[in-house]
């Protein structure tokens, strides 16, 4: 039985400039979001491991806005370990992320916050 | 089991709208009473004759007990199910099951939104999700435009075939003197659309409006004195996949897929059977998606199948025949007009829109972000 606190776990190793996912130790299957127990199995027998970081653009989208406010990308990172999440791509103009990109994950600091991000690989 | 369903024993005997479009000073609950009363009144029952309940509005969690208070009723049976769009199929579903096995006798399913009139904007009961948040996501806009990229990327669908969604719901909605959105839209028009969420611009998204809809069910013994021509609920099922959209398993095959095998096994129909599609068009992609998904086609070829006007009236298939989320109303949440509308067509009460010879006709809920899809096969005596 481990004891995981999903987010708050999550929140204080990205704190720390480290990228986390949740493991089944039974499966060796990552998954996300961070939760208490393996989708599906339901085992609860699991482990923080580091994430490579490695993901490929599975979608995204451009939200546009009022000029002069800069349009700002939104995509879905189908991630090395099997999981897929929410985050953006930067470091390119937003209308050039490309589904099937490869990218790298990052760590970025908004106001207070750390926020995981991705950048072409 | 056997996934078994009370094909026939349960009929919609009354289906009403109110107050589509603007309907300033109402609240919820007003307009929800409006269309019942309207409803129950076409198959000479009232409220008093209502024990099965079954609302849900945008901003009360404990919709049906207030409405129960509202109408004045005493309900044996209330549900207030909240899976968005999708509710009210689930809970026609649910009144068919209730209404067979006597745990009711008259199922009342009531929705009513002032989302237009008193904000202007679409409204959400959900929390905000601490995964998704960050990113500013435009919900649920962003979440449909990235499903729409990924049908582009995978089939090869385009900018054109889109278009021809809306076009196709907005020649409906010029049939339909209650539709919002009547004036001419061109493919030009279409095309030359403020962008919102790539490759989504206004034109690929829902209205925001007022509106109430209701719909009235009783077992098939007594449809047949309360109604001239009832429809009869022959099938119903729904399947969630996720909520967020980060866990939707393919962003281009939704519930539909299994929610539509189960509704028409359990009717006994197939797609080629299908006189009439009520679908819930959020966005355009939804109606590619979910003819998609129901069969009507191929996956990836719901681009190709929606050109040409075959969806459009006229056409040999037609959808969303009163305008849909797109040109006739879209009130926070949109599934129980296309019920009414499915019931309307197989009753031949649509006016100059009505289809000919209407004997299955589908009404589908989507909730979520693609998250909760629900379908129904309707039929006319003649299917019994």
């Amino acid at each position: 039985m481990s004891d995981i606190r999903p987010e708050q776990q999550y929140e204080e190793f990205l704190a720390q400039g480290r990228f986390m996912l949740l493991r089944s130790r039974g499966s060796g299957r990552c998954f996300w979001f961070p939760r208490v127990a393996e989708p599906g199995t339901g085992s609860t027998d699991l482990e923080w491991v580091e994430a490579s970081g490695k993901g490929i653009v599975y979608s995204t989208t451009v939200i546009r806005q009022k000029p002069p406010t800069p349009n700002y990308n939104l995509a879905l990172i189908d991630l090395a370990e099997g999981a897929r999440m929410m985050s953006r791509v930067e470091g390119v103009p937003p209308e050039d992320v490309r589904i099937g990109m490869p990218v790298r994950a990052k760590i970025v600091h908004e106001g207070e916050r750390p926020l995981l991000v991705f950048e072409p690989a | 089991m056997n996934d078994s369903f009370p094909r026939g024993k349960t009929a919609i005997v009354g289906a009403a709208t109110f107050g589509v479009g603007a309907a300033p000073g109402y609240a919820n609950f007003d307009l929800a009473a409006h269309a019942s009363i309207k409803a129950l009144a076409q198959c000479g029952l009232k409220p008093s004759d209502v024990d099965g309940l079954f609302c849900v509005v945008m901003d009360e969690p404990l919709s049906g007990l207030n409405f129960a208070e509202y109408l004045g009723v005493r309900t044996r049976f209330n549900d207030n199910c909240r899976s968005g769009g999708s509710s009210f199929q689930i809970q026609a579903t649910i009144a068919a099951l209730a209404l067979a096995a006597g745990q009711c006798d008259v199922a009342l399913i009531a929705y009513g939104s002032n989302q237009r009139s008193s904000s202007g904007k679409l409204q959400s009961s959900s929390r905000s999700s601490p995964w998704e948040t960050p990113y500013r996501p435009l919900r649920p806009i962003s979440s449909y435009a990235m499903a729409a990229a990924r049908h582009m990327h995978e089939f090869g669908t385009t900018r054109q075939h889109t278009g021809e969604v809306a076009i196709a719901a907005r020649k409906w909605a010029q049939l339909n003197p209650e539709a919002t959105m009547r004036d001419e839209l061109t493919m030009q028009d279409y095309l030359a659309a403020r962008m919102v969420a790539d490759p989504f611009t206004v034109r690929d998204c829902c209205l925001v409006t007022d509106g109430a809809a209701a719909v009235v069910m009783t077992r098939a013994d007594r449809a047949r004195d309360l109604c001239a021509k009832p429809a009869y609920l022959l099938g119903g099922a729904h399947e969630t996949t996720h909520r967020d959209i980060a866990g939707m398993p393919s962003l281009t095959t939704t519930g539909v897929a299994e929610a539509s095998r189960r509704a028409f096994a359990q009717a006994g129909v197939t797609a080629a059977d299908v006189d009439v599609v009520e679908l819930y068009d959020a966005f355009t992609i939804n109606t590619i998606l979910f003819l998609e998904d129901m069969g009507f086609c191929a996956k990836g070829e719901g681009g190709a199948f929606v050109s040409g006007g075959r969806i459009g009236p006229g056409g040999k298939l037609p959808v969303n025949t009163n305008g849909g989320g797109l040109s006739y109303c879209h009130p926070g949440m949109y599934g129980l007009f296309t019920m009414v509308e499915a019931a309307q067509q197989l009753m031949g009460a649509c006016g100059q829109r009505q289809i000919a010879d209407v004997n299955v006709a589908i009404s589908q809920g989507n909730g979520g972000e693609l998250s909760s899809e629900a379908v129904l096969v309707l039929g006319s005596g003649a299917t019994l």
